[in-house]
């Protein structure tokens, strides 16, 4: 009697923690949606050129502060950069800008550059309609590339964010790249 | 009852002989004595790191280990002190304590008992021969977060195992609570009527399960992130570090409370005892338990102010933060209530029970210091937090511990131990804690940073002195060592009472030492 009531109590408590080990598995999509929800983690948008010319007016009245900024992971040689560094945007106009990436090695390598808007609060009104951080970059030794890059900025963006910096940090993918 | 239960309880054979004894027991004092006293080796094995620590930080410069293997001593020393001393301790109380208290003849599941206790010693093995590979100990933190946790060398799975082996260790040791909790009372004692000690546990073993296998989870992603090809933490293929950081607080501030609640449980069985007054406010006691148990949910991001969180966030965890401060507020206020006007006497288990009330209120104030958000951003990562934690875990955690055993030893043994030696112990203990720990509050105000091997010339003095306060305290332990052995040698014998004012199944109906088996025939209660 005792013993089954037990077993019994046993196995509910065990399958709580079984399903706990779950939920921290749950925890990885949770934590995509929530960031994409809010923005937060300075996660961009992304758009089409139809829909800015459907959604968006141009705010000829204002001007706001786009820097790029560009980053390498510790174990990425290349040489990354942004053409220009700073660039005054009209929200609501498509815009473009040009990175460089150069492979400074002697074997051909890929990389992923990985954005991030800050203030974490404007990241939701940054949009690109194109980037070359939707995909992976090979470049072959010695290689040096141009890579655009459009955008706009939502007119809806808060009054008092007079600058936003778009960051990218190029990680080297190629061993991941080979594998898959 | 079943059949074996009934086997073992009706013939009232002692313990078998030799050294297949332990390794086969199913008994829970027998399991209550080996996890105490692996927790007392591994709290010496942790100390022994630790005294590596501050001897490199006796002085600026490097003088006695390269860096890489001063950091893998903060690691190794806080993952060893956490699960391998005091959660063992706690779990070798209960198994002593529990049925006693509840008037059971064992554990609900005495074979998972001995199973849960002996994956122990395998997971510390696992984790402490990481030492002797290619890349050596783990060095990234007790936190082990990503990237640089992925930069281990040989030993990274190791380490990995270990930790959910310990994890499933103390998942199977917390059902096991739950089920003789839920199953196993006595006619006559409710749950508003169970000692407050084997309520904390039952609250904790509850976060225990709930917790523990979302840390078993995160590690299980940094082993893949690592070895199959997974990018949960990897922003390069779409993952995110601080994600690592939301899950493993997801777990760490819960297990922060783990590792104190049963602590409020013993303290709250000792004060009475020695204030010869029943306690104050048992039934706030339980419903401050509980709160503080179910806030430990939602102030995880407190350990993360400085990820770069929105200012909502930072204002939640804050404030959630702050709010657990008033179920632990209604408890120390308890236990002072309790003494106000009791008939006190200070032997060595009170001693250490009023220092723990002193202390790890301290340690609850430096705590609220970390709760402000905007203040936090000093302090964070510096040496005010390992002021901090050390104050609730070594003057909480570890006193309470300490406590118990003194509280309990004469009741365990029949012998009572030696008073002197007793009291020279914890005077000796408080004095040269509080000079290792106090001072870390000065350096990392002034902005020491914390899990460094060399420091900016600036903060030698505070940092000689805390090392001086630390190989003291080290020392002293040894104390503790010989008056455990002391009286399980022998000794004054003990009344089956023990203490004058203890109230208890265990003082009130068992002799001093129990029986082998007790309680096989439900106890009367009152
Ligand atoms: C009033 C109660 C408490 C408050 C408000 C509090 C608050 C905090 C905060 C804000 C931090 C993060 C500091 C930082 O990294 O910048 C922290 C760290 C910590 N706390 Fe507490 N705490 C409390 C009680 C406790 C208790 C009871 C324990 C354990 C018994 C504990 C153990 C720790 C540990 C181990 C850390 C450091 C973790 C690490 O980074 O390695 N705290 N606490
Ligand atoms: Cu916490």
């Amino acid at each position: 009697m005792q013993e089954k009531k037990n077993q019994r109590s046993f196995f509910k408590m065990a399958s709580v923690a079984v399903m706990m080990f779950g939920f921290g598995y749950l925890l990885v999509p949770l934590y995509d949606i929530f960031c994409e929800l809010t923005g937060l983690n300075g996660k961009t948008g992304v758009t089409t050129e139809s829909e800015i010319a459907a959604q968006y007016q141009p705010d000829k009245n204002r001007l706001v502060t786009v820097q790029f900024v560009a980053n390498n992971a510790s174990d990425m040689p290349w040489d990354f950069k942004p053409l220009v560094s700073t660039m005054q945007v009209t929200p609501g106009q498509l815009t473009a800008a040009q990175f460089v990436a150069s492979n400074t090695t002697h074997t051909e390598m890929t990389g992923q550059a990985v954005p991030s808007v800050s203030p974490t609060k404007a990241s939701r009104y940054f949009n690109k309609t194109e980037c070359f951080c939707f995909e992976k970059q090979s470049l072959a030794a010695g290689e040096s590339k141009e890579m655009p890059l459009r955008f706009v900025v939502d007119p809806r963006l808060p009054d008092d964010v007079k600058t936003l910096t778009l960051a990218y940090t190029l990680f080297d993918v190629s061993n991941k790249t080979a594998a898959n | 009852m079943s059949h074996e239960a009934t086997h073992d309880g009706h013939d009232d054979h002692g313990p078998a002989k030799g050294l297949m004894r332990w390794v086969t027991t199913t008994n829970h004092k027998d399991i209550g004595t080996l996890y105490l006293l692996f927790a007392l080796v591994m709290f010496f094995i942790g100390g022994a790191m630790a005294m590596v620590i501050r001897a490199e930080l006796f002085q600026p410069g490097l003088q006695v280990v390269d860096p890489q293997f001063f950091n893998s001593m903060t690691t190794v020393h806080a993952l060893v002190m956490i699960f391998g001393a005091v959660m063992p301790a706690f779990t070798g109380l209960a198994n002593w304590l529990i049925p006693m208290q509840i008037g059971a003849p064992d554990m609900a599941l005495p074979r998972m008992n001995n199973f849960s206790f002996w994956i122990l010693p395998f997971a510390f093995s696992l984790l402490l021969s990481t030492f002797f590979m290619e890349g050596g100990g783990p060095a990234g933190g007790w936190t082990i977060y990503p990237p640089l946790s992925l930069q281990m060398g040989d030993g990274f799975p190791f380490m990995i195992f270990a930790i959910h082996l310990a994890g499933i260790s103390s998942i199977m040791g917390s059902i096991n609570v739950v089920v003789t909790i839920l199953n196993m009372r006595a006619p006559g004692m409710t749950l508003m009527k169970m000692p407050l000690f084997v309520w904390t546990w039952l609250i904790t073993a509850y976060l225990l399960i709930a917790t523990m296998p979302v840390l078993a989870g995160a590690v299980t992603m940094l082993l893949t992130d690592k070895f199959a090809a997974t990018s949960f933490f990897s922003a390069a293929g779409g993952g995110d570090p601080v994600m690592y950081q939301h899950i493993f607080w997801f777990f760490g501030h819960p297990e922060v409370y783990i590792l104190i609640l049963p602590a409020f449980g013993i303290v709250s069985a000792i004060v009475p005892t020695f204030a010869r007054k029943p306690l104050f406010g048992y039934s706030s006691m339980v419903y401050a338990t509980a709160s503080i148990a179910f806030l430990s949910f939602i102030v995880w991001a407190h350990h993360m102010f400085t990820v770069g969180m929105p200012v909502v966030g930072e204002l939640f965890f804050m404030y959630a933060t702050m709010m657990i401060a008033v179920p632990t507020g209604v408890k120390v206020f308890n236990w002072v209530s309790t003494m106000w006007k009791g008939s006190m006497t200070f032997e060595t288990p009170m001693l250490f029970a009023i220092g723990f009330i002193m202390m790890f209120t301290l340690g609850g104030f430096s705590g609220l210091m970390l709760a402000i958000a905007p203040a936090d951003f000093q302090y964070h990562d510096t040496y005010f937090v390992v002021a901090h934690f050390h104050y609730v875990l070594v003057t909480g955690a570890i006193y309470s511990i300490m406590a118990a055993a003194y509280y309990w030893l004469p009741k365990w043994t029949g012998n009572m131990y030696d008073e002197t030696l007793g009291k020279w112990h914890f005077w000796i203990s408080t004095i040269s804690v509080n000079v290792l720990f106090f001072p870390q509050h000065f350096l990392g105000l002034a902005g020491m940073p914390r899990r460094i091997p060399d420091y900016a010339v600036q903060f030698a003095d505070w940092n000689m002195i805390s090392s001086i306060g630390g190989f003291v305290f080290g020392l002293s332990q040894l104390m503790f060592v010989v008056v455990i052995y002391k009286a399980i040698k022998g000794g004054k014998k003990a009344t089956d009472q023990v203490w004058e004012g203890a109230t208890g199944l265990e003082f009130e109906q068992l002799s001093s030492p129990p029986p082998y088996h007790s309680f096989n025939e439900a106890p009367v209660i009152k």
